[in-house]
């Protein structure tokens, strides 16, 4: 058995979990500067609430399973992108804690500083992904197992383009999320910052996806090379399906919207795996070559295959406790 | 001793942000345990009371739980940016450890949090207090994780070291049960549990003496002198075993603890001094003769290394390990004695009438917490100068990031912990200065939605 491969797919799902789940709550986090209003502001907040622990927790998952399983991709990679990775988790702290504190505030100033801490700790976040993402296309120069690139090579155009493609892209997700789990004039206006959010994102992922190839030959080679485009051209075909399903979507649906968009992220998602692979830290370190010993990859993938189908199993359980549409909940002060 | 390279800042920066994260996974793993036993009498007895604290004991929790939550994730992370070496060294064995953490834990505490934080009304009493054992259980699968990856930096076994300098897991049963594992993890769940007690006695503390007439004040403060009295005690059995475990594995750990820098037979303890770690020397000591050698080694003239057996630049620090162990014991006594004498005073049915008990266990609050932070410094200060003990020095476990990127990082945490931590910590105290008050409210708005159980009850809260 290919381990190193089964695990590539396994932390491959769990980012890709993570960028779906966490990616409508930290949209909903984004579209915070949209909505000023206290009570929608509050259903924003409880719409998420009970779920962004476990969605963060495939974070968690991510990081943590690099370092046991790819420990060279994990040793290398964050050092690169330190400043990215820092500015993350500070951002985190400050949306984390403001679930809390937001309803703990006492003073109408303090609620504020609260909410501003929540959008813009979320925006952050997702910044700073689209500059990790993009900083580990580009390629990290790595030199007896260390990285050995400079302090600002995480910081391109390139890298600030895919910053700004996540925080757009999280926040379409975020409000076809709402569109589906509110009502009224929340659930209207919410139609309409997805028009716009759906017509950005669309045109930052072109632009991603014509600038990706160029920063490798392996990449444009593995796009539009033979017998790569079979495996390839689907994928366009398939984003403009989905663009047209879920744009119809907008005018009535409920979930469709929501849906379709993470149908886009799951297909960037394999666009992006399409590209990289086999390369675990482009330009030069495969998933094999990064990979933990035999028995370290034995020993954490006999408890994966038993414990992801029943984590997903409960995860799935916390989500139909609190579903149905939020309504406008009770004041705490 | 501590220049500012980039070593020694990454040092300072771990040391800091685990520090601060400690404090609420210990508080969480405590409270998720009481609330779990509180919810547990308020179903068995049906008396309000419980339910009640169950409430009022909610809302700090969710509290400590999300600071936890989010201080937790800089952890995960921390290790590869700031320490490349050693997460390409040892990560095949500490990854997968913290890996079993993440699918046994923290998506078992994630997955039942929101049930029991705003679920009571949508999935009944019963479902709840299972969320509630369960996210209580998650806190201790997740403590038993963490320790096992900690003990086995403190004593590895199990493995062999590649060509490449990697450890490779020989055996994951030696790995995960090191020698210093099996009393690493009571210990540090004991303290946990006490650190949590001493809180919620001076919060009843605190309410009973501005109100001897509140029941539930009454009852937390009642609980937690019984944790005093039963508890504290094993601590101390416990943590004395745990000292024997170190001395076997760990010696020059020991001697620094102890301040020994001379080998001797029949050493003396020393109660107070001035380690002078340069010139290897006590300053100012005040010691009772043999009586370290009798607790150590169980014998009036047992041998006990001194730190001088070791060279220079293989001694922990005993000017660190001196202080925080003393800190530490002295508190740990403090609280065997505050139990004893609160068992006594209620064998005399007089617990909330002497104040004299009640003011110090209010000013006792952070002692645990205290306690705890201490014995970690000397666990860890005491491993170094290594990461894995022996095998991997602290200096090659560093990634290369220069000390401009590393003490950016470090204001950064620094100015980022006191301000949001701070905030978290006046909001808990807050809630704290409030009495428990019977029909106590829900933690926070409970989140409405129009499918699932339709609730039989108005929702309570502060409108």
């Amino acid at each position: 058995m290919d381990l190193p491969l089964i695990w590539a797919a396994l932390i491959a799902f769990a980012v890709l979990s993570y960028v779906l789940m966490d990616g409508f709550d930290l949209g909903v986090g984004i579209l915070f500067a949209a909505e000023h209003g206290e009570t929608e502001r509050d259903v924003m907040v409880n719409s998420v609430a009970p779920v962004w622990d476990g969605n963060e927790t495939w974070l968690v998952m991510g990081g943590g399973g690099l370092f046991a399983v790819f420990p060279l991709a994990y040793a290398t990679i964050l050092p690169a992108l330190y400043p990215a990775i820092i500015g993350m988790l500070l951002s985190l702290i400050f949306r984390g804690v403001a679930f809390e504190f937001r309803f703990r505030a006492t003073s109408r100033s303090g609620r504020l500083l609260w909410d501003i801490s929540f959008g813009l700790g979320s925006a952050g976040a997702a910044f700073c992904q689209g500059l990790t993402l993009g900083g580990l296309l580009q390629g990290i120069h790595v030199a007896n197992r260390a990285y050995a690139g400079g302090w600002w090579d995480w910081l391109t155009g390139f890298t600030v383009l895919c910053g700004l493609a996540v925080v757009v892209g999280y926040a379409l997700l975020g409000a076809t999320w709402l569109i589906w789990r509110t009502e009224g004039d929340l659930q209207q206006r919410c139609r309409g910052y997805a028009r716009a959010l759906g017509v950005a994102t669309l045109a930052l992922i072109v632009i991603v996806s014509l600038w990706t190839p160029m920063l490798n030959p392996r990449f444009s080679e593995r796009w539009f090379g033979w017998p790569g485009i079979l495996l390839t051209s689907p994928v366009p075909i398939l984003m403009a399906l989905l663009a047209w399903r879920g744009w119809r979507g907008l005018a009535h649906g409920e979930v469709a919207p929501f849906l379709c968009a993470l149908g886009w992220f799951v297909l960037c998602f394999a666009g992006l795996g399409i590209s990289m692979f086999p390369l675990m830290v482009p330009p030069d370190i495969s998933i094999w070559d990064a990979s933990a010993p035999h028995s370290s990859q034995a020993f954490l993938l006999t408890g994966a295959v038993v414990l992801i189908p029943i984590i997903l199993a409960y995860t799935g359980h916390a989500y139909w406790v609190f579903r149905g549409k939020v309504k406008a909940g009770v004041h705490y002060h | 001793m501590f220049g500012l390279d980039a070593l020694h800042l990454a040092r300072v920066q771990f040391a800091f942000t685990v520090m601060v994260h400690i404090i609420f996974p210990a508080l969480s793993i405590g409270l998720a345990s009481y609330l779990a036993v509180l919810e547990g009498l308020w179903l068995r007895t049906g008396r309000s009371v419980y339910l009640d604290l169950f409430r009022y004991w909610l809302k700090p929790f969710s509290l400590t739980f999300g600071m936890g939550v989010v201080s937790g994730l800089v952890m995960s992370y921390e290790f590869g940016t700031n320490w490349g070496g050693f997460s390409d060294k040892a990560g095949p064995i500490v990854g997968p450890l913290m890996g079993y953490e993440v699918l046994t834990a923290f998506f078992l505490e994630a997955g039942f949090l929101g049930v029991m934080l705003f679920g009571m009304q949508k999935v009944g009493p019963r479902m709840h207090f299972a969320a509630t054992c369960i996210v209580a259980f998650g806190s201790l699968i997740s403590a038993f994780w963490i320790l096992a990856a900690n003990s086995w930096m403190q004593t590895p076994v199990g493995f062999t070291v590649g060509a490449d300098g990697r450890f490779l897991p020989a055996d994951w049963g030696q790995i995960i049960f090191n020698p210093s594992f099996p009393l690493r993890l009571p210990h540090m769940v004991i303290a946990a549990y006490l650190s949590v007690a001493f809180v919620v006695g001076a919060t009843g503390a605190w309410h009973v003496l501005r109100d001897r007439g509140n029941m539930a004040a009454r009852t937390m403060f009642s609980m937690a002198m019984w944790m005093a009295s039963i508890v504290a005690p094993v601590q101390v059995l416990v943590g004395d075993a745990h000292g024997l475990n170190t001395l076997a594995h760990q010696p020059a750990k020991v001697a620094a603890m102890e301040g020994h820098y001379e080998s001797q037979d029949g050493a003396p303890l020393i109660l107070l001094g001035m380690p002078d770690d340069k010139n290897a020397r006590m300053d100012w000591e005040i010691s009772i003769p043999h009586l370290s050698a009798v607790i150590l080694t169980h014998s009036w003239d047992g041998h006990l290394q001194g730190l001088k057996d070791w060279p220079a630049q293989d001694r922990p620090r005993a000017d660190v390990l001196f202080w925080s162990f003393r800190l530490m014991v002295g508190i740990g006594f403090l609280m065997v004695a505050v139990g004893f004498f609160s068992l006594w005073l209620r064998w005399r049915q007089r617990l909330f009438d002497v104040p004299a008990l009640l003011w110090v266990v209010v000013a006792m609050a952070p002692a645990g917490l205290v306690a705890l932070l201490c014995g970690w410094i000397t666990t860890e200060v005491g491993r170094q100068p290594f990461t894995v003990y022996g095998q991997l020095r602290t200096a090659d476990s560093v990634s290369p990031i220069g000390v401009a990127g590393v003490g950016t990082s470090l204001v950064a945490f620094v100015v980022v912990y006191v301000l949001v931590f701070g905030a978290g910590a006046a909001f808990i105290l807050r809630l704290l200065v409030h009495p428990p008050q019977p029909g106590e409210p829900e933690p926070a708005p409970a989140p409405m939605h129009a499918a699932g159980i339709t609730p039989h009850q108005p929702l309570t809260g502060e409108a």
